[in-house]
């Protein structure tokens, strides 16, 4: 167990690629640390390179306060857990996660105990003399967990161990490794690109985009205070809605309508530069106004493409026209998830309570939580009402 | 893939099909055991089996001293060939899978290119060559051709065997302790295994079978193999022909070969990565 900490850590390949620009994170000694981003913003790379496969371009690596960054893999005691699981075919499983210990010359005795809690804990005892081929993918997960633990390292490093497997072994899964993760207590670096295991894993997130660390927090804190665009639209599903607004005086004149704002957003907002801002609003943030009473905020009268009832909830999509504004972040976003962003105006995305009565094609009158809203800064993507923080409450 | 029910005509079927296969491949086999069973009285007596099967001409090869050391030559040769340019191949192999270097298209080119030369073209420069160095009519004389022409089947083979091994497990082997040998060692070349053995035997019969080098870069029994050899055999008397004797021969230097492919056969267990990586 160890803290990990990366100190101004910058990847450059010999081709002049920037993969990590400058990174510094200090990962406490037992933490759950989970990196997530889109498609090439560094994070395996970052993972790559603590766990000595990839070599530090610049800036200082130190596991346990020690500079390893010269260091080979096998003299830094983590173990990794690689997406394709990487078992080797040729070995039944006990031997797949005996071999660090044989590797590191362990008497026979010792390896077969270890070898043993850990397929007790992964539910793996009955498949010990299998070779990897016989498994189920589920089960070479597990043996691949398996050899990362038998080892006791200072720490974990996983890179999307899930992403193979089917949606609803995902699920299952995650709350495995997670509670192995709590009974070891062992320092772990997780990466993935999905958001919802981002949200219910780490204990902190770090949210990277193009090499750069966009924000670091706990989940809700990402969820809450978003610093930028990008998070924003990353973290949360289904997505922030985001939509162009003017500034007019105290006042917000959108494609929803002309929302007044509470105090503390209208304090943030007035310090904008620009008259042209992005407002950000979760689905959650929308209700049917039939339902709400007499709550601040705002009503706004739309019409609703799409209803989707899901039971517990109904989600409710309709277009909102207005001009297009066009952000860095908002088409990495729109990369990522493979959305086409331009189009007629925008979508948006209520989620309403399951007594709503909405219907598709028909107007509908929508409370929006104002105090919740998201006021972004169009060229920087900056969210103008970070600072504000507890606005919700006030 | 669907299952197509096997039906009795499906069986049926199958097994004449199978059947003029395998009386295709093996007619000119027994003719030439035949042969070599046959009497020089009853060679032409139009039987396909002989009549009263004799033993005799195996039993003159072998008491002839020019025969027995071409076949020494043979193994010689062939083994000590095949071990250098499958070492090499490998070598050769696993840093063109692996590893990006400068130089490596043009080595790939290079060797694609050796192995479409025409052999007999080089006869004459080989010839000219090994006379001047003093290596013609020895055993390294013969080697280092075979070499040349086994490498880049050697290196084509294996590196196709070593791209089929992922990566990640080179990495997941250094991530659990080991040092790029190791890694080598213990994960990488048992992976690699029935690839070396496919490239052995492909390398071994090539360099047996071949009878072009043999018989120009040789003058002497010293370095002559079996197949040269064969082409010096001498009847009992000038106006006869050796013929049962070079089938018995013929015979007996296929044996090897049988023997070299069935006991590296056991070995190849395809689809050994399976289960390795998903996707």
């Amino acid at each position: 167990m160890a803290e990990i900490v990366l100190d101004h850590v910058v990847k450059r390949y010999p081709d002049g690629a920037l993969a990590v620009d400058d990174l510094n994170l200090e990962i406490r000694d037992g933490e759950f640390i989970i990196l997530v981003g889109p498609s090439g913003c560094g994070k395996s790379t970052t993972l790559n390179m603590i766990a000595g496969l990839e070599d530090i371009t610049q800036g200082e690596l130190r596991i346990d306060g020690q500079v390893v960054n010269d260091k080979a893999p096998k003299d830094r005691d983590i173990a990794m857990v690689f997406q394709s699981y990487a078992l080797y075919p040729h070995m039944t499983v006990a031997e797949n996660m005996a071999f660090p210990l044989v590797l590191a010359k362990v008497d026979q005795k010792t390896i077969d105990q270890k070898v043993g809690e850990a397929a007790e804990m992964l539910e793996l005892t009955n498949h010990l003399d299998r070779k990897p081929a016989n498994l189920s993918g589920g089960q070479r997960q597990r043996v691949a967990m398996g050899r990362a633990i038998v080892r006791s390292p200072k720490a974990f490093l996983m890179d999307e161990p899930l992403s193979n497997l089917d949606a609803k072994l995902r699920v299952q899964m995650r709350t495995q490794v997670s509670r192995i993760q709590k009974a070891l207590g062992t320092t772990t670096v997780y990466v993935t690109h999905d958001q919802t295991e981002a949200m219910t894993l780490g204990d902190r997130v770090v949210v990277m985009r193009g090499g750069i660390v966009q924000q670091v927090g706990s989940p809700t804190e990402l969820y809450e205070h978003p610093t930028n665009l990008f998070v924003g639209g990353f973290i949360g599903s289904p997505s922030m809605n985001f939509l162009p607004a003017t500034i007019e005086g105290d006042r917000l004149q959108t494609g929803l309508g002309e929302l007044t704002v509470p105090g503390a957003v209208r304090r943030a907002v007035q310090e904008s530069t620009s008259k042209q801002v992005l407002i950000g609003l979760r689905p959650e943030h929308f209700e049917d106004a039939s339902l709400v009473g007499d709550k601040p905020g705002a009503t706004v009268t739309v019409p609703v493409d799409l209803v989707e009832s899901m039971g517990s909830d109904v989600y409710a999509y309709f277009t909102v026209q207005g001009e297009q504004v066009t952000s860095g972040d908002l088409e990495d976003l729109a990369k990522d998830t493979g959305q086409d962003m331009v189009g007629e105006g925008t979508t948006v995305t209520a989620r309403l309570d399951a007594a709503a009565r909405v219907r598709a094609g028909q107007q509908a009158e929508l409370w929006v939580d104002t105090s919740k809203m998201h006021v972004f800064d169009v060229g920087s993507g900056r969210n103008l009402t970070a600072g504000v923080g507890e606005h919700a409450d006030a | 893939m669907t299952a197509v029910p096997i039906t009795p005509q499906r069986r049926i079927g199958w097994s004449v099909a199978n059947a003029i296969v395998l009386v295709y491949a093996f007619v000119p086999i027994i003719w030439i055991i035949s042969l070599s069973l046959k009497g020089d009285d009853t060679l032409n007596d139009g039987n396909f089996l002989p009549l009263n099967p004799d033993t005799t001409a195996y039993s003159d090869i072998f008491r002839n001293s020019d025969f027995i050391r071409a076949l020494v030559n043979s193994i010689g040769i062939c083994l000590i060939a095949t071990g250098i340019a499958l070492t090499l191949a490998t070598m050769a192999a696993y840093a063109i899978a692996r590893l990006e270097f400068p130089g490596k298209r043009a080595i790939v080119a290079t060797s694609l290119l050796i192995s479409m030369f025409p052999q007999i073209a080089l006869v004459t420069p080989l010839f000219k060559i090994e006379t001047a160095i003093g290596i013609f009519d020895t055993w390294p004389g013969l080697i280092l051709p075979y070499i040349t022409f086994a490498l880049p089947l050697g290196i084509y083979t294996l590196s196709a065997f070593f791209r089929e091994i992922p990566w990640e497990l080179e990495k997941a082997a250094q991530m659990d302790g080991a040092t790029p040998y190791q890694a080598f060692r213990r994960v990488i070349a048992p992976l690699a295994l029935p690839g070396v053995f496919t490239t052995a035997i492909l390398v071994f019969i090539a360099c047996w079978n071949d009878f072009l080098f043999a018989i120009s870069l040789t003058s002497t029994n010293s370095a002559r193999t079996v197949p040269a050899a064969m082409s010096y055999f001498t009847g009992a008397t000038t106006f006869e022909k050796p013929t049962a004797a070079i089938a018995a021969a013929a015979v007996v230097i296929t044996i090897p070969i049988v023997l070299f492919v069935l006991f590296f056969q056991r070995r190849i267990v395809a689809g050994l990565t399976s289960g390795a990586v998903k996707g």
